[in-house]
């Protein structure tokens, strides 16, 4: 009999081609997902004189720096303009299919490529950005790499990785109504930290987390990252299956069938071991927010922000004194009393419809007592949010109904909160200068953004839910 | 690709934790090509001010740690962003090894693509190396990767790299060349992987 394996091995050693004596492993990469960024790693294979080795595997995506607003006009910038029409350029040269600017399927890599049916369980994935964690949530081993490897992948399909070790968090019980999959994904963080999981592949299970739908699953994985995972993954079941059938470039029919057969086994046998195993219990969860600049850096929302004086490790209290700073926020004052100035209601972390709706849920028939901008994770979801009626509430609300791509989370697109204001943001980095220079992010999730909004500083939204329903 | 062997130079303290790529090089910047210019804007929004003014207590603001080719840094440097331009901008600014307790595991990956040596440190070395350079800049530090050790005057400290990054750095290999070496061993895997895993092919759209 073979030796027990968890979900991790399983997926690695079905891409194994093969193993040099130093360990390092040559992968077979199933999906690689390029955008505007890439372009330094089609520079790369170019001074080589290399061509795309699998261009039928290759898909660009413009998400980085695509407009939100005003996509009728030319883009102003030229510098910002030139990245867009790069990707297109490298896109067309190298007979890649490109969702650009302007195709109906454009959005957030990280939601186009589930969306779409791209991404399916066992398929090694990956991508030039650390997000792409995002994808294990529908059991594929997926990880962010840099421009070198971008260009390996381009020329080779393959790459040289090392295998990780193997943690598991068990989130057990059940998240109460108004927490959600960022409330988990911001409670591991701030129990393991920032950089807990480096050099791990982490599995997430539990009954908190088979009751999310893909679209927490995919909210979760995705911020395995900031835990400092290589990647996250959680097993496929029916609820991933359900996802996916009848997506665009999902195996149709019976093949499908014979599919959902074999991702049926990829799953941790019973008896596997892992190097790590943590445990969380998903009643004990309220609502979190971040205060300082790490994600890590995150409580309950009834809490207080820390007070450095009152602590004892000399480097921690000036890791406070540092964070608070920047931030703009006194010590020890109340979570609720921090008013903000801006929300953000966007990004590959929590911008899916179900996102969306649970923003809307609370934000119906109220207003925004501060501006906001709501950008939807794709043109698709855009779409589907109109037909329900959600761009309404959102407007009527008094906030920004934009297209789609990564905006405010990142910046580069010239959306960015101005310098010294705070943004409620459900976005995954609240790094210094992340939404631009001297900018301060909270992060939480949609329905928290919602709740500081009609608060006007940030918020518990549970009271906010009474005889609504979360959507 | 280029080696790392042996390096004896000036070391610049920047015993911060979690300095992000976001940090070592912000997003605004992405934009740009491989470039010296790159280097310039290295942290750019730690060492200077909104109007473009440089922090003079920024310690790689120093005029003696400007052409510093080591940093010691604190735990967590790098995470965050896969954006590998930011080993671009702290090679373009001249550095080839930065010593810390923790690194991002894409951060550690993009360095060794490029040269560049990420040397794991236990915490309480990283803050004795640290405060020993920042007390007496002149003495130089010779990192040894052959040997896995760090040494600055009569004390030496022993760090630790994955083994497959301290062997591509010593030899210098290129993973294009390394791999086309493996040609019939991707080819054969390709064949028999679309017998396994025929549900791996992206349909046609529809």
């Amino acid at each position: 009999m073979s030796e027990a394996q968890t979900l991790i091995d399983k997926l690695w050693s079905a891409h194994e081609i093969a193993r040099r004596e130093d360990g390092a492993t040559l992968l077979w990469v199933d999906r690689h997902y390029v955008h505007e960024g890439s372009f330094l790693a089609f520079t790369q294979m170019r001074k080589r004189g290399r061509l795309v080795a699998e261009p039928g595997l290759t898909f660009g995506i413009a998400d980085h720096y695509v407009p939100t607003r005003g996509r009728d006009r030319a883009i102003a910038d030229p510098t910002i303009a030139a990245m867009v029409t790069t990707l297109e350029a490298n896109a067309s040269a190298s007979r890649i299919s490109l969702f650009g600017l302007g195709d109906p399927r454009q959005g957030i890599v990280h939601v186009v490529g589930p969306e779409q049916g791209l991404t399916l369980p066992g398929l090694l994935i990956v991508c030039g950005d650390s997000h792409t964690s995002t994808h294990g949530a529908f059991g594929a081993y997926a990880f962010g790499i840099g421009a070198s490897e971008v260009a390996h992948v381009l020329m080779t399909q393959t790459l040289w990785q090392k295998k990780p070790r193997r943690m598991r968090v068990k989130v057990s019980g059940k998240a109460a109504a108004g927490v959600g999959a960022k409330d988990i994904a911001l409670a591991i963080i701030a129990r393991v930290g920032a950089d807990g999981a480096q050099g791990h592949a982490v599995e997430f299970a539990g009954s908190a987390i088979t009751a999310l739908s893909m679209e927490g699953r995919m909210t979760l994985c995705n911020m395995s990252i900031e835990a400092g995972g290589r990647c996250g993954v959680i097993a496929p079941d029916a609820v991933t299956f359900k996802y996916l059938r009848g997506r665009p470039y999902v195996p149709k029919g019976p093949a499908f069938d014979q599919a959902a057969e074999a991702w049926s086994n990829l799953v941790s046998d019973p008896a596997a071991a892992f190097d790590r195993e943590v445990g969380l219990d998903a009643d004990t969860i309220a609502p979190i927010v971040t205060w300082g600049t790490t994600p890590d850096d995150a409580l309950p929302i009834d809490g207080s922000v820390p007070d450095p004086g009152r602590e004892r490790d000399p480097a921690r209290a000036k890791y406070l004194r540092d964070a608070l700073d920047y931030m703009g926020i006194a010590p020890g004052k109340k979570l609720t009393d921090i008013a903000i100035d801006r929300i953000f209601i966007g990004s590959c972390t929590n911008a899916r419809i179900e996102d969306l709706r649970a923003a809307a849920a609370v934000l119906a028939g109220r207003t925004s007592k501060v501006p906001g901008l709501v950008s939807p994770g794709s043109s698709t979801v855009k779409r589907q949010a109109e037909e329900e009626g959600l761009d309404r509430i959102f407007r009527d609300a008094g906030l920004e109904w934009a297209e789609s791509g990564c905006s405010m989370c990142v910046g580069i697109n010239g959306d960015i909160v101005p310098s010294g204001e705070r943004c409620a943001s459900t976005t995954n980095r609240n790094f210094r200068g992340r939404q631009g220079p001297g900018a301060r992010t909270h992060l939480m999730s949609p329905a928290m953004v919602a709740a500081a909004a009609i608060s006007g500083h940030l918020a518990d939204v549970r009271p906010l839910l009474a005889g609504r329903n979360p959507g | 690709m280029e080696k790392f062997g042996r390096l004896t130079a000036k070391a610049c303290p920047l015993l911060l934790a979690n300095v992000d790529t976001d940090q070592i090089l912000p997003a605004r910047y992405l934009k740009l090509p491989r470039s010296p210019e790159l280097g310039r804007v290295l942290l750019n929004d730690l060492r200077r001010d909104p109007d473009g003014n440089e922090n003079p207590d920024f310690p790689l603001n120093r005029p003696f740690w400007r052409d510093a080719k080591i940093l010691v840094a604190g735990r967590n440097f790098g995470g965050g962003s896969s954006r590998e331009a930011a080993v671009y901008a702290l090679y373009e600014a001249g550095i080839r090894c930065v010593i810390a307790p923790s690194f991002g595991d894409i951060f550690a990956q993009n360095s060794v693509k490029n040269g560049f040596l990420a040397a794991v440190l236990p915490e309480a070395d990283v803050i004795e190396l640290g405060a020993a350079v920042a007390a007496d800049p002149e003495l130089p530090v010779t990192v040894d990767l052959e040997q896995q050790t760090i040494a600055r005057g009569n004390r030496s400290f022993a760090f630790t790299i994955d083994p497959i990054s301290r062997n591509q750095l010593l030899n210098g290999w290129d993973d294009v060349d390394m791999t086309e070496s493996y040609g019939d061993r991707i080819a054969a895997f390709k064949a028999a992987d679309r017998e396994r895993r025929p549900w791996a092919q992206p349909g046609p759209a529809g």
